[in-house]
């Protein structure tokens, strides 16, 4: 018998979390020993997955900071995991206080972390709902209090798209926020991909399986694919890119080789 | 202190950098390399006074490295790295000349203090940050815990609330739990159920795969099975159920419970029961009806090898005289004994009796010995209808005609046997009925449903498949030909020549008897007057031509037959028809109106078969008949010799009857020249039968009338 839709899934910590291994790559420890041991076999296969992660920090980070110069105020970040430092809030509110934060994730305790992290935020929430059911997350209380859907929101989908299978149909959930959302609103995204990782793909595989083992599977595409989730943007300069190639103001010898795996990018609705 | 190229706040900022460049890639900070140097600059700043300063603060250099921390430098090589800088560079970067010695010590110190204070607040982070994924799991814990509550106590509701019976079992078949549903169902306490195992829960009726399915289930092959299974409750009684059972298994697919749903239909079935009983059975007799008996007779005919069936099929002889006489009821008493009556003829396995409809019954045996069992079923049969059968106070005798099939299985459809059957028993009964008579596939290929005839009358007139046969009809006085009888006869395309006994009775039964009789009349009439024209010297002659009862009740009778005379051109004294005395029996002025308007005119009107009804002598003046036909069974017992005086006595009366009420009489069925003398000797005027002529073709009668215009 199929677990009805609205019978949440039991918390069982002794199941490794990727928001969990992620805060791990990233030297926090809102980890257990579970999430820690996956993030090192990952590790031994790509053992630049911690400078990955922090690419995509620092991308984001970028992203929000475009996101305000170009106007927008609202944010809605999904698949925001666990909040460590540097998180959407943060930069955007740094910049433009009062600016409008939701997070969502699937996972029940990186929810209620956020909560405790956005208590006092008025300007912040967290909602408890899944990317595959965008409906669920635009009806949300949160996103009805904190967003106001008839101006441009800019959608964060940052490491989250390749954790979702194709017949889960992530490009009908990513069409179907990008119709709720005003015209001018962005999308931010990052994807895992085999281009521009500095291994043979084989070996890269290997990383692919740990997260296969734990029943999460990570979805390598092409840049190709990934582009295809743009449909109905427009691509901001320079496109869809590595990570460290997105209007970062560093020269690239001070990247580190791992952070060119992936591709980020920014769209805008006209 | 100078901002100058190589001033000591340039020379600070140098240190940064280096150090920033080899901290850098092992941070995890989302800030650039140069924001994150202007991070490290006041902590460098910071180093740099505290190795000056004149007394030694171990908490500067402790804060430092708890700064690094919250720069998010937790990686140990951060601090690892972070101390080789501070050791290498910042005595040459930020000694500014004083004693080297004294520098080198104090930067070790303070390297000592960076790295408690890094040590310090990576624990605090740790500890801290630990703890709070703990309360986020805690918390995340309790609101699924309440979700899940929530959940659970829904589908509680659910369970409980149920109208279908739920219940749980282990693999093995132990019950865990059932709803209060399932309960009232079986009639039983939750303890009494608890202790149980599904497995013995087996009842007579179980389908064959219903436990094959259970055992596909248990073992993971199956994920659900559907059934329908009936169960015995404690009081004894049965409990029947749409059983649907579903294997669960837990999150790694493994098989874990069964469960099962039920849906008490009972009742339902009791129901379907009775319509099935009532779709089956007679509502009069009470007997199988014709649906029950195809299944069964299909059933048989599909047995296996070395299986036979035998079939008896019964019609009562003369049973529509008890319903036309004695009213329905009596007839439907009638029947409801003699199926009684039959039904205790059919009490071994494998033999059923069932009322097809009408007074027509089977009896149907099984087995591989129905050779001999078939011949007495019949018998007892024919031994239990002997007994008359007493309804509202009058003793009826009760006969019936039996068609016999038997065979072995898988040769013959239901349809084909039973056909069979029907056509066997018209054999019986055109045999004079109250008997038996097996099935001969000869005479069954010969034979003909009255169904199949009926269907292809109204085609058959069309395609021109009728004719005309015409028997002479003599003059006893001078053994000339005075006319001939039209005998209407149908050139079937499978079965032959038909004679009229075979299709007038069908024909009259669907309306077809008007147009046909139009068209024989017509043929006759066209014939007559060909002979006319032939032999107009011939003296008189005259068309017999036959009318059904139906004919005589229709509107056009009169004006049809004007036409046709008319349009042969032949006057109405050359036609005569004839009409059976029963169809006159209690006729009234307005069925007598167009024979007598007929009799007017001039054509003769002949009372065909007289003296088999009940005729009432004295009617017979009311009637515009001209002719007598004397029946057949008069002339058959003058075929002995000496003939029967009695017989002889009754035609002599006839006939001077006749005269007086200034009627001829024509005698038929004249076989030999000894009973034409007699015939004659009696007063009889003219004759018809085998002594003359057969019925044949017009061009036979033709000769014949030859022979007789030169005889």
């Amino acid at each position: 018998m199929e677990r009805p839709a609205w019978a949440p899934r039991s918390i069982d910590i002794s199941v490794p979390s990727v928001s969990r291994i992620y805060d791990y790559y990233l030297g926090g420890s809102h980890n257990f020993e579970v999430d820690r041991e996956a993030a090192r076999k990952a590790m031994d296969f790509m053992p630049g997955l911690p400078k990955i992660m922090q690419a995509n920090r620092a991308f984001m980070r970028r992203a929000v900071r475009f996101a305000l110069d170009e106007g927008i105020t609202q944010f809605l970040d999904i698949g925001s995991g666990i909040p460590t430092f540097g998180n959407v809030h943060e930069v955007a509110q740094a910049g433009r206080p009062g600016a409008r934060v939701v997070y969502v994730d699937h996972d029940p305790v990186a929810v209620a972390h956020s909560q405790a992290v956005l208590a006092g935020n008025d300007d912040a929430d967290v909602v408890a709902a899944d990317l595959r059911k965008p409906q669920e997350i635009l009806s949300s209380s949160e996103v009805e209090r904190l967003i106001d859907l008839n101006r441009p929101v800019a959608l964060l989908l940052v490491a989250i798209l390749h954790f979702v299978e194709d017949e889960d149909e992530p490009y009908e959930a990513v069409a179907q926020l990008r119709d709720a959302l005003a015209p001018g609103s962005m999308l931010v995204l990052t994807h895992a991909s085999y281009e521009g990782i500095p291994l043979p793909e084989e070996r890269a595989k290997g990383t692919v399986d740990v997260y296969k083992d734990i029943r999460n599977p990570l979805i390598m595409r092409s840049r190709e694919q990934i582009a295809r989730f743009f449909e109905g943007y427009d691509m901001v300069e320079p496109g869809l890119v590595p990570m460290p190639s997105w209007r970062s103001d560093t020269t690239p010898d001070d990247e580190d080789p791992w952070a060119f795996s992936g591709f980020a990018g920014v769209g805008r609705t006209a | 202190m100078s901002a100058g190229p190589d001033g000591p706040e340039d020379r600070l900022r140098r240190f940064a950098t280096i150090w920033s460049r080899a901290v850098f890639p092992v941070t995890s900070t989302s800030s650039t390399r140069p924001e994150f140097e202007e991070q490290l600059l006041p902590l460098a700043r910071r180093l740099s006074e505290a190795l000056r300063a004149r007394a030694f603060d171990a908490d500067e250099g402790r804060a430092v490295g708890a700064a690094l921390i919250a720069s998010h430098c937790t990686d140990p090589e951060a601090l690892s790295r972070s101390l080789d800088c501070v050791d290498a560079y910042l005595v040459l970067y930020c000694g500014d000349g004083g004693d080297q010695e004294d520098l080198r010590a104090r930067s070790g110190r303070l390297q000592h203090a960076m790295a408690a204070g890094f040590a310090q607040a990576l624990r605090e982070r740790t500890l801290a940050e630990q703890e709070a994924i703990s309360a986020a799991a805690l918390k995340a814990q309790g609101v699924v815990a309440q979700a899940l509550h929530d959940t659970e106590a829904r589908f509680r509701a659910v369970f409980e609330g149920a109208a279908i019976g739920i219940g749980i079992a282990d693999l093995t078949g132990n019950i865990l739990q059932v709803n209060g549903a399932l309960l009232r169902m079986f009639g039983v306490s939750e303890q009494a159920i608890r202790s149980r195992n599904v497995k013995e829960w087996t009842h007579p009726e179980d389908a064959p795969q219903t436990w094959k399915l259970y055992d596909e289930l248990v073992r993971g092959e199956r994920e659900h099975y559907h059934v329908e299974k009936a169960f015995y409750r404690p009081d004894g009684t049965v409990l029947w159920t749409n059983l649907t059972v579903s294997l669960l298994r837990d999150a790694d697919g493994e098989p874990q419970y069964q469960l099962a749903l039920m849906e008490d239909t009972t009742e339902r079935r009791l129901l379907n029961l009775r319509l099935r009983y009532e779709a089956t059975h007679d509502a009069l007799t009470g007997l199988p009806n014709r649906t029950f008996f195809f299944e069964r007779l299909e059933k048989a005919l599909g047995a296996g090898e070395g299986q036979r069936f035998g079939l008896c099929y019964l019609d009562l002889d003369g049973f529509k005289t008890v319903n036309d006489s004695l009213g329905h009821a009596a007839g439907d008493r009638l029947l409801v004994e003699v199926a009684d009556r039959l039904q205790s003829c059919a009490t071994a396995p494998g033999e059923m009796v069932a009322r097809l409809g009408g007074d027509e019954f089977v009896a149907l045996t099984t087995g591989p010995d129905t050779e001999r069992e078939v011949d007495e079923l019949a018998t007892r049969i024919m031994n239990v209808l002997v007994a008359p059968i007493s309804v509202d106070g009058r003793e009826l005798t009760v006969r019936g005609s039996i068609g016999i099939v038997e065979g072995p299985a898988g040769e013959r459809s239901p349809a084909e046997v039973l056909r069979s059957a029907d056509i066997t028993m018209y054999r019986a009964k055109s045999a004079g009925g109250n008997r038996f008579e097996l099935a001969d596939e000869e005479a069954d290929a010969r034979a003909i449903t009255r169904h199949g005839l009926t269907t292809a009358l109204p085609t058959a007139l069309d395609r021109g498949e009728f004719f005309i046969e015409y028997q002479p009809l003599v003059h006893l006085g001078d053994s000339s030909v005075r006319g001939a009888e039209a005998l209407v006869r149908w050139l079937h395309p499978q079965h032959g020549v038909l004679g009229p006994d075979r299709f007038i009775p069908l024909a009259e039964h669907t309306g077809l008897i008007v147009p046909l009789g139009r068209w024989v009349l017509e043929q006759s009439v066209r014939q007559a007057r060909a002979w006319r024209e032939r032999h107009d010297d011939a003296g008189p002659f005259r068309i017999n031509v036959n009318l059904s009862p139906c004919q005589l009740t229709h509107p056009g009778l009169v004006q049809d037959t004007v036409d046709i005379l008319e349009r042969a051109g032949m006057a109405p004294d050359a036609l005569c028809l004839e009409v059976t005395e029963s169809a006159l029996i209690g006729a009234d002025d307005a069925l007598l109106k167009p024979l007598r308007r007929l009799a007017d005119m001039g054509v003769d009107i002949a009372l065909d078969d007289f003296g088999t009804g009940y005729s009432n002598l004295a009617n017979l003046r009311r009637l515009p008949v001209s002719i007598l036909k004397l029946d057949r069974s008069f002339t058959q017992s003058m075929q002995r010799f000496p003939a029967d005086p009695v017989d002889l006595k009754i035609v002599e009366g006839i006939v001077s009857l006749a005269h007086s009420l200034n009627l001829a009489v024509t005698v038929e069925g004249v076989e030999t020249g000894a009973q034409a003398e007699q015939l004659r000797i009696l007063g009889c005027d003219t004759a018809q039968g085998w002594y003359y002529a057969r019925p044949g073709p017009p061009e036979r009668l033709h000769e014949l009338a030859l022979v007789d215009a030169t005889g």
